[in-house]
């Protein structure tokens, strides 16, 4: 079973710089790797992460094998208003997973 | 997609060696080891088009030894203020040896504030890592890292 793990800040004062945190719980498999009977492996990657402040995308990142197993990534944005992260995993055979934090801006 | 085979290159280049040696080809013809970055080269081509691309404000942090290529902390930075007029609009984020030459691509914008970005990525072999930022004014600027790798990712079996 897919999980994330998310790290935003509960409350921010208005226009501070934010980090954000996110880990999604996946294999990865890069499509390189054989088996010893020497078959491919099958790609099995997320392809997409996508973040959202309040319906607006603030971030957005394409995978590709090179990023290792449970991909992690961090970044910033700027604490607007208080309200909802929306993230979104999109990867290879139907892959989907949703996450959500909310922050207090004061 | 490429078929990833680490002895080609050496093989290629013993065989360059062991060619030279016996004055069939002149020993200009053994390249270095930089002599493959074909791959990474028409990948930041597709990116950039026939824009210049600058060297400097984009900072790659990756450790210079790595113990386990599976795994590697990469932070990517730009000098930018972020603001509607001067921002970063995306980080990409290349190798020179991996089976592929791309590792990420980051969209980011003015609402990002900080032109900062953290992963771990995976790396198959000692190599160049580049990064590169388009600007909002559509410049591109890059900056490139030597990077160490003692454990290799993506070789090994499964099973």
């Amino acid at each position: 079973m897919p999980s994330a793990l998310i790290n935003v800040p509960p409350k921010a004062k208005r226009g501070d710089i934010i980090e954000i945190k996110a880990l999604m719980s996946h294999i990865m498999e890069t499509g390189y790797r054989r088996t010893a009977a020497g078959d491919i492996v099958p790609r099995d990657i997320i392809t997409s992460f996508t973040c959202r402040y309040n319906g607006t995308e603030v971030f957005r990142a394409d995978f590709f094998p090179a990023i290792a197993a449970n991909p992690f990534i961090s970044f910033f944005t700027v604490a607007r208003e208080s309200g909802k992260f929306d993230f979104e995993w999109i990867g290879d055979k139907g892959f989907s997973e949703t996450a959500s934090a909310s922050i207090a801006v004061e | 997609m490429h078929d990833f085979d680490p002895s080609t290159r050496r093989r290629f280049l013993g065989l360059a060696g062991g060619a030279a040696l016996c004055g069939t080809i002149p020993i200009v013809t053994v390249r270095p080891a930089e002599a493959t970055p074909a791959m990474l080269a028409s990948a930041i081509r597709n990116l950039v088009g026939e824009a210049p691309v600058r060297t400097g404000k984009v900072k790659l942090d990756v450790p210079p030894l790595v113990e386990n290529g599976n795994t590697v902390p990469m932070t990517v930075s730009v000098t930018s203020p972020m603001t509607a007029d001067d921002h970063v609009r995306s980080i990409h984020v290349f190798n020179e040896k991996n089976p592929q030459p791309n590792i990420g691509n980051f969209y980011i914008g003015p609402a990002a504030g900080r032109a900062q970005v953290s992963t771990r990525i995976r790396l198959a072999d000692s190599q160049k890592i580049v990064a590169i930022a388009q600007l909002s004014d559509g410049s591109f600027w890059s900056t490139s890292i030597d990077v160490v790798v003692t454990l290799a990712a993506c070789t090994e079996e499964v099973l």
